[in-house]
Order: structure tokens, then sequence, then C-alpha cells
């Protein structure tokens, strides 16, 4: 077929413009608001999803980790002495103050893991090391939030709950969906930091032998450990996810945010396709009067759709790049996963072909005999 | 010899919401393989209408249309397009040429409806192109040729796919006079060298002498073909003795 939908799409380049600007601006939308979406939810759940281990122990009703309740240590005992375990480790999230130099009250949540076997830890240390929190006040925060808790380098010291914490190193990218920093310290601790009695702690994190099976080691938990949920960390990531972005409401409204690009992209797209049919309806109904079958001609307005997509979603894509690596340095992350960026440009293809049915619409209705008039 | 088109007993009305407006009233019509007829009429008088029955494009309310021999009037809606498509060639008043495709795109594309692509389309629409005489203007855009050469690219387009019929809406009406003698020498030229019969809607007084026979309409009936006096009632200017057809002259 003659380069017919190429060359009408690109013989007008103000309105080929106009079509290229409301698809990019619909899909930096969808992107912008799905790259919320997935960043939030990842960092709902990133300390559970980082833990490295098979099995969460919680206490009964736990909704999300946030929510955790402390329970007896004696509990970790049991644990450990399952058929099936490989490790267990006592672990804490838990909300408390902090107090910047000027003064200032700052929510953080401390997290309190075992900096000898590392289950729990930070990841992504930028600066200093994990086996340097095994000494007593070591903390480590992410460079995130440098600013917000008025830290500027290792070595400063700081009240946390009242007592001293000293920084030890930096991770990068650990955010924290409730905006309240975490902030990474020994066991030991974040058990005084967040005010937990010596014999108690909020999860026990379970790693099972090689070969065992994690649902066949979750009922032995289960029917062992009285008063506690075993839950997999697959299972926990997931709950924490859906309390947060949807019990609260928060995803949701980023949903429908991006839901309402679509829609923008679609009147924009089908407006200026359906333009573009108007300018070229005498051309349409030559072909009809000629012989041409409708889906020959509706083969020529879904390919200018198609290209369309294809150029948009190229542009839309370097500008979402941009956008998303300024989001690593702010508060909230955007992300763009490559399943999403492919689930997209189908997205995409498919709003500009939608665009295209009322266009297709008007031909189907186009009387050929127009073409002897004047 | 079977006729190129047949007309029997053919009306058309229009029907606008409670209101019927009839348009041709029992036309009776031949056109013969290798003739150009020129079909000529004031304006209002069917000539349109008729064409776009013999072009399958629009539906006779009865009688009977055959076109190559074949009866179209009781062909469904969706059966027309091929008919079209493989025995009918149209040319314009307004050209109709897709103004972002070249001279050879445009007739590449009445190819490749016709099912003719590839390398093969681009041979045959250099043939049709040098057979107009525009062989040199291939990758022209209509912008940039002239009125005459755009309606010879029309032409060229035409004829793909050897089309048995050629329906020609005033096809001479936006030309200057050499331009319009050029066109009509191609239709004189298809009907009587390649056998094609071709009719021509017009009002232009400078084609009289390009046609086999000319088909007078009026109030939606065939009046007989006018006398040679009687052309200057409906053409006013007409220069008869110079540009009578042989028909008329004879």
């Amino acid at each position: 077929m003659p380069p017919l939908a190429r060359r009408n799409l690109v013989h007008d380049k103000v309105r080929l413009a106009v079509t290229l600007t409301g698809i990019v601006f619909a899909v930096v939308l969808i992107v912008v608001e799905l790259g919320l979406f997935v960043g939030f939810t990842v960092t709902t759940s990133s300390i559970i999803d980082h833990s490295n281990v098979d099995l969460w122990v919680v206490s009964k009703g736990t909704p999300y980790i946030e929510q955790g309740a402390a329970f007896s240590e004696r509990k970790l005992y049991q644990v450990l002495a399952t058929p099936g375990v490989a490790s267990a480790e006592k672990y804490i999230v838990r909300f408390t103050q902090w107090k910047t130099p000027e003064g200032a009250q700052e929510s953080v949540q401390v997290v309190g893991f075992n900096p000898y076997h590392a289950i729990g830890g930070p990841w992504n240390v930028v600066e200093g090391r994990v086996e340097d929190l095994k000494t007593p006040d070591a903390i480590m925060l992410d460079e995130l939030y440098k600013k917000k808790l008025g830290v500027t380098k290792v070595g400063e010291t700081f009240e946390l709950n009242g007592r001293r914490a000293r920084v030890v190193g930096f991770t990068r990218g650990i955010r924290a969906f409730t905006t309240t920093p975490y902030v990474f310290t020994s066991f030991k601790n974040a058990q005084a930091y967040s005010d937990l009695s010596e014999d108690q702690t909020f999860f026990v994190l379970v790693r099972a032998l090689p070969g065992t099976s994690i649902p066949d080691l979750q009922s032995r938990l289960e029917a062992r450990v009285k008063d506690v949920d075993v839950l997999t960390t697959a299972k926990f990531s997931s709950m924490t996810r859906i309390y947060w972005m949807f019990t609260t409401g928060a995803g949701v409204a980023v949903l429908i945010a991006a839901l309402l690009g679509l829609v923008v992209g679609v009147v924009v797209v089908a407006q200026t396709i359906y333009a573009t049919t108007m300018d070229h309806i005498r051309e349409y109904g030559t072909l009809k009067a000629m012989g041409a079958p409708d889906s020959y001609i509706y083969r020529v307005i879904i390919a200018q759709a198609g290209m369309s997509a294809v150029a948009g979603y190229v542009l839309a894509m370097i500008v979402s790049v941009f956008i998303v690596r300024a989001s690593r340095s702010a508060g909230a992350a955007i992300l763009l996963p490559w399943q999403m960026a492919i689930g997209l440009f189908f997205l995409t293809l498919l709003m500009c072909v939608s665009a295209a049915v009322v266009s297709i619409n008007k031909v189907t209705s186009l009387d050929p005999a127009m073409v002897f008039r004047g | 010899m079977q006729a190129a088109i047949s007309v029997r007993e053919v009306t058309k009305v229009y029907v606008e919401g409670a209101n019927q407006i009839p348009v041709l009233h029992g036309v009776d019509f031949d056109v013969e393989q290798g003739e150009v007829v020129l079909l000529m009429g004031p304006s209002g008088s069917g000539k349109t209408t008729l064409l776009s029955i013999m072009g399958c494009i629009l539906r006779a309310t009865s009688g009977s249309v055959k076109v190559a021999g074949r009866e179209i009037t009781a062909l469904r809606e969706r059966e027309l397009p091929p008919i079209r498509l493989r025995s009918i060639g149209f040319i314009f008043q307004g050209f109709n040429l897709f103004p972002t495709l070249s001279a050879g795109e445009n007739v590449e594309l009445a190819l490749d409806l016709k099912g003719v692509r590839g390398p093969r389309a681009k041979d045959e629409a250099r043939r049709l192109l040098e057979q107009v005489g525009l062989s040199s203007k291939y990758d022209a855009l209509p912008a940039d040729l002239s009125g005459g050469q755009k309606q010879r690219v029309a032409v060229a387009r035409a004829l793909s796919g050897s089309p048995s019929v050629i329906l020609a809406d005033e096809p001479t009406a936006a030309l200057d006079s050499h331009s319009g003698r050029n066109v009509m020498e191609i239709m004189r030229e298809l009907a009587h060298t390649y056998g094609r019969g071709v009719v021509v809607v017009t009002h232009d007084s400078r084609v009289l002498e390009f046609g086999d026979r000319i088909v007078h309409m009026e109030d939606g009936q065939i009046v007989e073909a006018p006398s040679a006096l009687e052309i200057p009632k409906f053409l006013p200017g007409a220069d008869v003795t110079a540009g009578a057809p042989q028909a008329l002259r004879g």
C-alpha cells in the first residue's frame, strides 16, 4: 500500500504536533501516576521485601508491618526448636521520635535487627558498613532524609527517643511511604529507642533449611507457637501494600489520576485523529467511490493512529525517563519498571486505536456519491 | 457486441423526510464499447444521478442496469464496490487526487486496491503515466502539477486495472482549452484504440468534437440526440459549426 497513512499524518505539521503533544501529555501523566503508584507500593513493603527470609512471625491479627504488636521473645526459642528452621531473628519496626539539632521533633521508624546475621538489615549502603551497627548507639539512615533530620555527615550524634544515637553510615533509595524515615540500628539499640522491654520483640524472622517446604514449615510453626500469625514474606508484603494502597485510599486516588490521564489522552487523540480524517474526508470518499472496501480505509486510519502512538510513546518515554530520574532525589519515588514501560506501549496503542473509532464511524457512514458533488 | 453499460427504464426517487423527489423517469441508455458518449443537459436534469447509478455508487429506484453484462440492480450494497473496482474507472471534475501522494503513488494506490502491489504496481503505474504523457512526473506531488497534468494523472488512475467503462464527471471544467483538449484526446483514444466505453458528463462546448454520440437529458429523461442547431439552446456560446461531433455533422 502506498504510504497514505504516513503522508496524511505528516502532511499537516501543526496537527501532527498537536496529536503528539496530546499523546505525550497523556502517557507522561499515566507514567507519573502509575509510577507513583508503583513507587508507593514498593516503598510500603520495601523492608519486608528486602528481609531475605522465608517467614514472618507476627502477633495475631497484625494487618501490616507498622502495626506490629510486641510479644515475648520466648516465642523465638519455640520457633528455633521447630524442625525445618535454619535460623530465626528478633526484629523491630517501631515509630519513635528524632530530635533535630534545632530541637524540633521528627517521627522516624526504628528498624532493629541482628547486625551479626544481617537479616532484615539495610541495603544499598553508600557510606559506612552494616557491621558498624554492632557498636552501641550506632544508627544508619537514608541520605534522602539527611536534610529532614538535620544530618550532614557520619559521626554526628542525635537524640532518638531521649537516647543518644550516632550516625555510622548512609543508605540510598530506602524510602518510607509514611514519610517517616527508617533508622536502622541493632535490635538491642532498637529496644531502647522504642521503649520495648528487654524480653520482647515485634517480629521473628525465619529462614527455612534448604529443601524444607515453606507451607509445611508455616503449618508447624502455627501449631507450635501460640497467639501469632506465621506469614510468608510475600503474603506479609502483600498485606502491607494492600493496606496502604487501598484501605487508606492513597493508591485508589493515584489510580484514578492515572485513569484520568488515559481518558484525557483518548479524548485529545480522538479529537486530532478525527480532525485529520475530516481533512481527508474527500479522499476517503474518492477511495469508496473507486470501490475500496471500508476495511481498506479503516486500515489507513488505524495505521495513522498506530504511527501516532509509536511516535508519541517514544517522545513520552524520553520525557518520562527525565521525570523518573528527577524523582530519585525527591521524597516520592516514581518508578518505571520495564514491564510497565512495555505495558504502557500497548496501552498507548490501544488508546490511539480506540480514539480512531470515532473517525472510523464517520467513514463508515460516508456516501461515496459525495465525490460528484461540487 | 455486448454494451459496456445498458440502462433500461431506470427511475430514481430521492426521499427526504416525507417528500419524494423524482429525479430520473424511465431512462433507457446504452454505452457501447469503443465509443465516447457525451451526456449533456442543464443543471438538475439528472446527469450526475444517472452517472452515479451507472457507476454503481447510487442504486436505482427501479429499472435495470447492466455493467459489462452484469445486472447490478439486484445486487446487495456490499456487492457493488467490487464491481466499481473491477469494471469502472472514475474521473472527477476536481481531479480528487491524494495530495500527499506523488502522481505515481496515486496510480499505485488504485492498483493496490485491485491487488497489484510492489514492483509490479510501480511498473504498471509508470506505464499508465506514460500512456497519458506524464512519465517524467512520477514523483511529482499534485500540488506541483498543472490542472491538465492532474487530470491526466486522474485518467491514468482510472485506467488502472483496465476497466471496461470510464465515467467522467465534467473532466474539462477546471482546465484551459489546451489541457481540456488534451484530456479529451486521451479519452477518445481509450475508446477508439482500447475499446472502452467512455461516458463524459459535461457542459463544456469545447469537447463536442470528441464525442461519438451526444445524449441530452432534461427533467430526468433522455431527449434524443440534439441537432446541431439545437445545441446552443443548452450550451451558451457553443461553436457548433466548428465543434460539433461527427455524429451531428453528418
